[in-house]
């Protein structure tokens, strides 16, 4: 097994570590609760451990009352410049599970030019979905609703919404249109995913977009030596995302540029 | 600009900290997400 998919696969494990609560149909509620994780792992999974930063986002912007998040943008800002977007690459649970859709074997739809332009689109929904209209709720009905998570997560209806109501009965008699909508939502990522390589991070995900601001800052991540570069563009043609250059807003740090460099000038910081 | 945006996060995280603000994310995880489940 590759080293990124073994950490891909522990971090899946770490984050979703209350295993009973699988079929208990219950959710974990401890302590370590308190820390949002870097990756998205909706904190209503039964074996979540930690809290999801695009949920806590928003239940801390625009809950019962309105307020700036600092707690939950310092600690995104701090894994943003520790990492930036290798934590989609290595450390998140949903980018993992997009990963091994894509490897059932289909035809595949590679990036192109309409698939740059689809990039900015992340952009747009985490301004929308994250900030405006949570407090656009909060301003007209008095209580900030998580929009987001209500209208378009797939990996709460994956991690969350099947798990629960399944083991759940008191649950499921409450499902509706919008759960239907949100199986539909989930049932559609998971097709295109098998065809397009993590349609989700390239296009959807608004903690994709926050990283992406900082992965030319991050700490850690790859990095090209241009003394070494020739400019063959091999890094850039066997690159999955929609890079434009290794290292860019779009590189979830995945390594596989690495392999392929003729001069092994791309490297991980160290 | 590094070293900037460093501050910045430990200054907000210091001030989450301060008020409390890990409470509030506590409270929204302990419970299930009727939203995020697809029911409220």
């Amino acid at each position: 097994m590759a080293r990124r998919t073994l950490i891909q696969l522990l971090t899946t494990l770490v984050y979703n570590g209350n295993l009973s609560g699988f079929w208990q149909g219950k959710i974990y509620q401890g302590a370590t609760k308190r820390a949002c994780l870097p990756g998205l792992n909706c904190y209503s999974c039964p074996g979540a451990l930690g809290a999801c930063p695009i949920g806590s986002l928003q239940s801390s912007l625009a809950g019962t009352i309105l307020r700036f998040p600092f707690y939950v943008l310092g600690l995104l800002l701090i894994f943003g410049l520790l990492c930036g977007r290798m934590i989609c690459g290595w450390f998140c649970p949903f980018g993992f599970f997009q990963d091994l859709l894509h490897k059932i074997p289909s035809p595949k739809i590679a990036k192109n030019n309409f698939t740059k332009r689809l990039t900015a689109l992340k952009y747009f929904i985490a301004l929308l979905f994250v900030i405006v209209l949570p407090i656009g709720y909060y301003l007209t009905i008095g209580v900030g609703v998580p929009t987001f998570c209500k209208f378009i997560c797939p990996a709460g209806t994956l991690e969350a919404g099947l798990p629960l109501t399944l083991a759940n009965p008191a649950l499921r008699s409450g499902l509706g249109g919008l759960f239907v909508w949100k199986v539909l939502l989930l049932a559609l990522l998971v097709v295109t995913a098998v065809v397009i390589y993590r349609p989700f991070c390239r296009f959807i995900c608004p903690l994709g977009a926050w990283y992406s601001l900082y992965n030319k800052l991050a700490k850690y991540g790859i990095t090209v030596d241009e003394a070494k570069c020739i400019h063959c563009q091999a890094c850039i043609k066997t690159c999955q995302m929609d890079c434009t250059v290794v290292g860019d807003r779009e590189c979830i740090n995945c390594g596989k540029c690495r392999q392929v460099c003729p001069t092994q000038a791309i490297h991980f910081k160290k | 600009m590094k070293k900037l945006l460093w501050f910045l996060a430990l200054a907000l995280l210091v001030c989450g900290l301060y008020n409390r603000e890990y409470l509030l994310v506590w409270q929204k995880a302990m419970l299930i997400c009727l939203e995020c489940v697809g029911i409220g």
